[in-house]
């Protein structure tokens, strides 16, 4: 256990992993893992292509169910719940997907509209006004009445934000949120996740293997890894990268391949454990 | 033994040196372009003379890139597998570089990492499983559908209007033109190809009755369904599709949106109100097309509205316009399913809507066949 989980165990847990399991028919992609994600947190889960974290966060959400294991959302235990106590749960969260995932025949502030027309009693204007204020914040005043086509990639991820948070949710899960961004952007929107996460309190869980974002955001990761499917490492970015002495995890926060490690590879295979 | 033979850029010369070794050497360019003639000549050698040495001399090679490796990894692999030995010389510094990128034992099919072939009961297993679990998201999806769609007519206040609206206009409006255009020439096919076999026996007043019996009751609901299916069926797998390719699906999923009464039931709806219109559209133009016939073979227009009126029946019309309902569930029903189930991948939305237009049009067959036996059992 690192430093700075011994730091947090005291807040309180929002979401609890435990002995997850995840597979597609018979193959296990992630196996056997526990965590918990502390409320108010930006807590990331990285790791290299193909280790599972889409897959975690798919489970995370609900779009699957787990194979072992279970995962409670503020308590309630989102793999196992159906029909309404599961919209409960459901209307507790916002996903931002990794496409945004905007619906193509809706405007943005349509697409921000979406789950408050559904879910709420509100009058026309004043859902309106709350999807306004949404766009206000993530930065999308003016582009209200445009197409989800009509918009930049950066301002598509901006929208997903904003539809993600329009129920106001207690957790926003964000799936790769600067992949095919440029830096500038990426930046920007590393920023925004701060400024909400300060202002609004409300807890992050990002998938995501850009460096630079991790540094910018987390106050916490979990590293899966492909070959032990499970997590390899836990804690601060910054304390990982200078403590750790996993060879991939080292790798993965030094940018570094294994002859740059100077080991020839070798240690790579040696047993990993967890920070 | 020594042979001989030239490619373009390359040749190869194999000589057996001793009962035991086989050199071969190999001069000019070894490229993309090149290397075929020289592989097919180095390999041969190589199989006839089954040597216990194999040396490739490969000291007059000019230039040799990734395909030129590939036919020494060939020839190592193939004499490894003899049991033989394998040795390059003459390779300049810079090729063996090169060389030395590529690990030969990557490259060996090994005959253990073949999966093995499951045996017939395992396969039969493996398939009726598939099966099985096919036919469940297919009961799972038509209890869905059906659910929403009691739940609409229970809660019409709940229904997607503008969409529903949306839809109809796309579904039935904009094919107006298409369905008029196939069913005119329908109906003057038909009629003319049944004017000539009945004008033998002086009978070509009844093709009138013919087309209106055959087109009310049969022709009119099917062709109209076929050519909407092909219009819109596919036109929903792909917007479904697409929409799962996005990952829209999944969005909605996780608002706990059902994309069944939020995106198919609006769908169904439109093609429910909107098939039997276009049906008796699609009608009124087969018989236009009949009433061509009938005015190339002399009839008058109120001879041929006298035949028609005295032939067709509400009920006929009606037993046509009551199978369109199924039609139109099958069109938009199938049509989403397939949209719904998109794989991943470029050739994923045009599945789908292959996929949709082709069990459409098997499944409304099959569901007019049944229709065809109710009704003659019922006497209609």
């Amino acid at each position: 256990m690192s430093e700075t989980q011994e730091n947090i165990t005291n807040q309180e847990k929002i979401i609890n992993v435990t002995d997850f399991t995840a597979a597609y028919g018979e193959t296990i992609v992630i196996d056997n893992i526990t965590f918990d994600v502390y409320k108010g947190e930006k807590f990331i889960i990285l790791g290299g292509s193909g280790c599972g974290k889409s897959t975690l966060l798919k489970h995370m959400i609900g779009l699957y169910r787990p194979a072992k294991g279970r995962i409670l959302i503020e308590g309630q235990n989102i793999g196992a719940a159906y029909g309404q106590g599961r919209i409960e749960i459901l209307k507790s969260i916002g996903v931002s997907y990794q496409s945004g995932a905007l619906f193509g025949s809706m405007t943005v502030i349509e697409n921000v509209m979406l789950p408050l027309k559904e879910y709420t009693d509100l009058s026309k204007e004043t859902m309106d006004l709350v999807a306004r204020m949404k766009l206000n914040l993530v930065g999308l005043s003016g582009s209200e009445d445009k197409m989800p086509a009509e918009l930049s990639g950066g301002m598509i991820k901006r929208a997903a934000l904003a539809r993600a948070m329009a129920l106001d949710p207690d957790i926003l899960f964000l799936d790769e949120p600067s992949a095919g961004l440029d830096p500038i952007t990426s930046a920007e929107l590393d920023q925004l996740i701060n400024q909400l996460s300060k202002s609004l309190g409300v807890t992050f869980v990002i998938v995501t293997h850009e460096l630079n974002s991790i540094y910018n955001i987390a106050d916490r990761v979990i590293m899966l890894d492909k070959s032990t499917k499970g997590i390899i490492a836990e804690g601060r970015p910054e304390y990982l990268r200078d403590n750790s002495t996993i060879p991939i995890v080292q790798k993965f926060f030094l940018r570094k391949t294994d002859d740059q490690l100077g080991d020839g590879g070798e240690r790579s295979k040696a047993m990993p454990g967890r920070e | 033994m020594t042979n001989h033979t030239a490619t373009s850029t390359a040749s190869v010369q194999s000589a057996t040196e001793d009962n035991n070794t086989l050199r071969v050497k190999i001069n000019g360019r070894l490229d993309a372009y090149t290397t075929g003639g020289a592989w097919n000549e180095s390999v041969n050698a190589l199989s006839k003379t089954k040597p216990a040495n194999l040396i490739v001399d490969a000291g007059g090679v000019e230039y040799c890139d990734a395909s030129g490796i590939a036919l020494f990894i060939k020839l190592q692999l193939q004499q490894e597998k003899q049991g033989g030995g394998f040795k390059v010389e003459g390779l300049s510094p810079e090729l063996e570089k090169l060389y030395d990128l590529f690990d030969p034992e990557q490259f060996a099919e090994h005959d253990d990492e073949k999966a093995p072939k499951d045996d017939t009961i395992v396969a039969i297993g493996k398939e009726s499983f598939n099966f099985w679990q096919e036919l469940r998201v297919h009961i799972e999806f038509t209890g869905k559908l059906t659910v929403g769609l009691v739940k609409a007519f229970l809660h019409p206040w709940k229904i997607r209007w503008q969409e529903v609206f949306m839809t109809s206009e796309k579904f039935g409006a904009n094919s107006l033109f298409i369905i008029a255009l196939v069913n005119f020439l329908v109906g003057l096919v038909i009629a003319f190809q049944s004017a000539i076999p009945m004008q033998t026996y002086g009978a070509e007043i009844f093709v009138a009755d013919l087309v209106v019996i055959a087109y009310f009751k049969e022709l009119g609901p099917l062709m109209t369904a076929f050519v909407v299916n092909g219009r819109s069926g596919s036109a929903f797998a792909a917007e479904l599709g697409t929409m799962k390719v996005n990952e829209e699906l999944d969005a909605l999923e996780t608002m706990g949106l059902d994309p069944v009464p939020f995106l198919v039931i609006p769908k169904v709806i439109a093609a429910l109100f909107m098939l039997p219109l276009l049906t008796v559209f699609g009608n009124l133009f087969g018989l236009l097309g009949a009433l061509v016939v009938m005015f190339s073979l002399g009839f008058t227009f109120e001879t041929f509205l006298n035949q028609i009126t005295t032939a067709a029946t509400y009920g006929l019309l009606l037993s046509g316009l009551f199978k369109t309902l199924f039609f139109a569930l099958i069109i938009a029903g199938v049509g989403c399913l397939a949209g719904m189930r998109a794989t991943k991948g470029p050739s994923a939305v045009g599945d789908a809507a292959t996929k949709a237009v082709v069990i459409g049009i098997v499944l409304m067959i099959l569901v007019d066949g049944i229709f065809g036996v109710i009704y003659y059992i019922l006497g209609i």
